[in-house]
């Protein structure tokens, strides 16, 4: 009798304490993830589908979904060569100041995005350092595109460094020498060994990325200056609406993002799935 | 292709890795560099290989000075440790790698790559392992597709960075058997790290031994083996049995032991040490020549040879080596008291 006890018995905690803890776990996310997600997408289809596509197909919601595409546009490849270049130094190179480029890095996931915000607007406002050349040039920067862009940038720029340092770091350099001994120049190195030991953390760092540049509210909000139309991004346009008391327009283009957040959940579970497999090899290798 | 290194020195941080390296690797030659961790020899490879940079000293290619030269342009095949395969390519592409990359105008074809590929695979055995991915291999597998890659740009030198470190005795043996055929047939100047000296003594057709950056001996195995320059080389070789001692007057006063020792013939006493290897010490129950008694503490008889481990007087452990015969006829018991005699006792002054 005894034999057929399980095993891991004396190593696990007794079922009443499994079962409080999983109970805890998923009314949690009950709580706080599927229900707010659900609110959003019933809120939005309150006045029915053609209420939703008509809050969605309005002019200045359009203009928003167009500038934070443009924004994102910009601002993930910009990160992606950015990443790529940092991890790059920092996975196979020794120098001077490599932890302080390690923890600059971070520095958008340290400081609140509504000070990264005003940042910019210090820099580049009509008082900021360059405001009075920006003027004398007629350049505007600050409560326009460019600013939101450059906002954008500011605050997704940790994702796929963070995501492709520990890989660079972990197939190490001896690769890239192998394929510099055989003749390769830097480019065939990089095109034909980094990049594909590299792509699917590549992958979910720009997946990551793209996610936070579509969804920046508070450095963006800063630099914006609402202007209907122009400045105002997906985020921002949900906030004006909201504050207007179009409830249902605002959960509407919300539900755009929320979209937006399940896609790159679901890429970001099949891409995590790769890695994992791409990574496998080298454990062994390291024995 | 002959590589002649010139007094190359290489320093990382505080750290002097090569204080003054020269010697000579002759064309077609089987060159081992042998040395404990630490002493510079990877460090050497790689700037053979053109990965490091000499911060003083030359490597001459043919007698022309490498530097010059890229490191894709060296004409060198390395074969790194852990061998270093592309992992997301298949064997056929690992060893394609180097023909692939070539200018256009230098690049083969479809046909003539594909040709050369399977040749090569054929010459490590391997062609019917052509589009598996790295990581399904043996390490053994791996070492021989890392050397058909190396090979497949027809190097004009082949460096091999610990080639059987990472693999299990048997292969290893089998390996290294193979390398030496392979050398024999296409003798391709080649240059080996190991830390290994029963590898080196096996494989190469001449040592370089180093110990701190710097070389120690440079000779034939046999000429390593019999007549080390240094207490380090004797050391490093083998087991040993180490009298110490002085010298003075044209003589060696090693404890028990005295030989003469005619290269320090002044009054002057000088620390030295006498060394001899298990196999050069005779056991025996009556007392000849200069020798010492010791009581035999533990005989493993596990193996070709019986090997002894006796204590003498001063609590100093000897380990002898003999013949199973020789052992069966003199026949110990433990705890007897034998006479042992070196046939031989090689003299190091301290430094």
């Amino acid at each position: 009798m005894r034999r057929e006890r399980d095993p891991r018995k004396g190593l696990t905690e007794p079922a009443p304490v499994r079962w409080l803890l999983t109970v805890i776990a998923l009314g949690f996310l009950f709580l706080f993830l599927a229900l707010p997600l659900a609110a959003v997408f019933s809120e939005a289809l309150r006045l029915g589908w053609s209420g939703y596509v008509a809050a969605i197909g309005e002019p200045e919601a359009l203009a928003a979904l167009r500038l934070t595409l443009l924004a994102a546009a910009i601002a993930v490849p910009a990160n992606l060569v950015f990443g790529v270049a940092a991890a790059w130094a920092i996975g196979k190179f020794n120098f001077r100041g490599k932890q302080l480029l390690i923890t600059l890095i971070d520095l958008p996931f340290a400081v609140s995005p509504v000070i990264s915000g005003l940042v910019f607007v210090l820099l580049f406002g009509r008082q900021g350092y360059f405001g009075p050349w920006l003027m004398a040039h007629d350049i505007r920067i600050v409560f326009a595109i460019p600013g939101i862009v450059l906002a954008t940038i500011f605050v997704s720029f940790p994702f796929v460094a963070r995501e492709i340092i520990p890989v660079m770091e972990a197939t190490g350099s001896q690769e890239e020498e192998a394929a510099r001994v055989l003749g390769a120049g830097g480019f065939q190195m990089f095109f034909r060994v980094t990049l594909p030991n590299i792509k699917w953390g590549l992958l979910y760092g720009v997946i990551l990325c793209n996610a936070r540049a579509m969804g920046e509210f508070g450095a963006v909000s800063v630099v914006s200056g609402h202007i209907r139309g122009l400045t105002n991004t997906l985020p921002l346009h949900v906030e004006i609406l909201y504050n207007e008391y179009q409830f249902q327009a605002a959960f509407a283009v919300a539900s755009l993002l929320a979209f937006l957040a399940l896609i790159t959940l679901v890429l970001k579970t099949i891409v995590e799935h790769r890695t994992r497999h791409a990574l496998e090899p080298l454990h062994e290798d390291v024995r | 292709m002959g590589i002649d290194i010139r007094n190359v020195r290489k320093r990382f941080g505080t750290f002097e890795a090569l204080r003054g390296v020269s010697f000579e690797v002759r064309a077609g030659e089987l060159v081992a560099l042998l040395g404990p961790s630490g002493c510079g020899k990877t460090t050497l490879l790689r700037i053979i290989a053109g990965l490091e940079s000499a911060d003083e000293g030359h490597v001459l290619f043919d007698g022309e000075d490498a530097a010059n030269r890229r490191v894709g342009e060296r004409r060198v095949g390395f074969v790194f440790q852990h061998y270093a395969l592309f992992r997301h390519m298949t064997v056929f592409e690992n060893v394609a790698f180097g023909l692939r990359v070539r200018p256009k105008a230098h690049r083969p074809s479809k046909k003539e790559i594909a040709d050369k590929v399977t040749d090569l695979l054929k010459l490590v055995q391997l062609d019917y392992l052509g589009d598996r991915h790295p990581s399904q291999l043996s390490g053994g597998q791996r070492q021989r597709v890392a050397l058909a890659r190396a090979l497949a740009v027809e190097p004009k030198v082949l460096l091999l960075d610990e080639p059987f470190g990472a693999l299990d005795a048997k292969v290893r043996q089998e390996l290294r058997r193979w390398l030496r055929r392979l050398h024999e047939e296409i003798h391709l100047t080649s240059v080996f790290v190991t830390h290994d000296q029963e590898e080196a003594l096996e494989l190469a057709d001449r040592i370089v031994i180093m110990n701190e950056g710097r070389v120690e001996q440079d000779a034939s195995p046999v000429e390593v083996f019999e007549h080390p320059a240094s207490a380090f080389v004797m050391n490093f070789l083998g087991n040993v049995n180490i009298f110490h001692g002085r010298v003075e007057e044209g003589r060696a006063l090693l404890g028990p032991l005295a030989v003469d020792y005619p290269q320090h013939a002044t009054p002057e006493p000088k620390a030295a040490a006498g060394y001899a290897r298990p196999h050069e010490l005779d056991v025996a129950r009556t007392e000849s020549g200069n020798g010492l008694w010791a009581i035999l503490e533990t005989a493993n008889l596990a193996g070709a040879i019986v090997k002894l481990e006796l204590v003498d007087d001063e609590r100093r452990l000897l380990q002898v080596e003999v013949a199973r015969d020789q052992y069966d006829a003199l026949n110990p018991r433990i705890g007897e008291r034998l006479y042992v005699r070196p046939r031989k006792l090689r003299v190091f002054v301290a430094s």
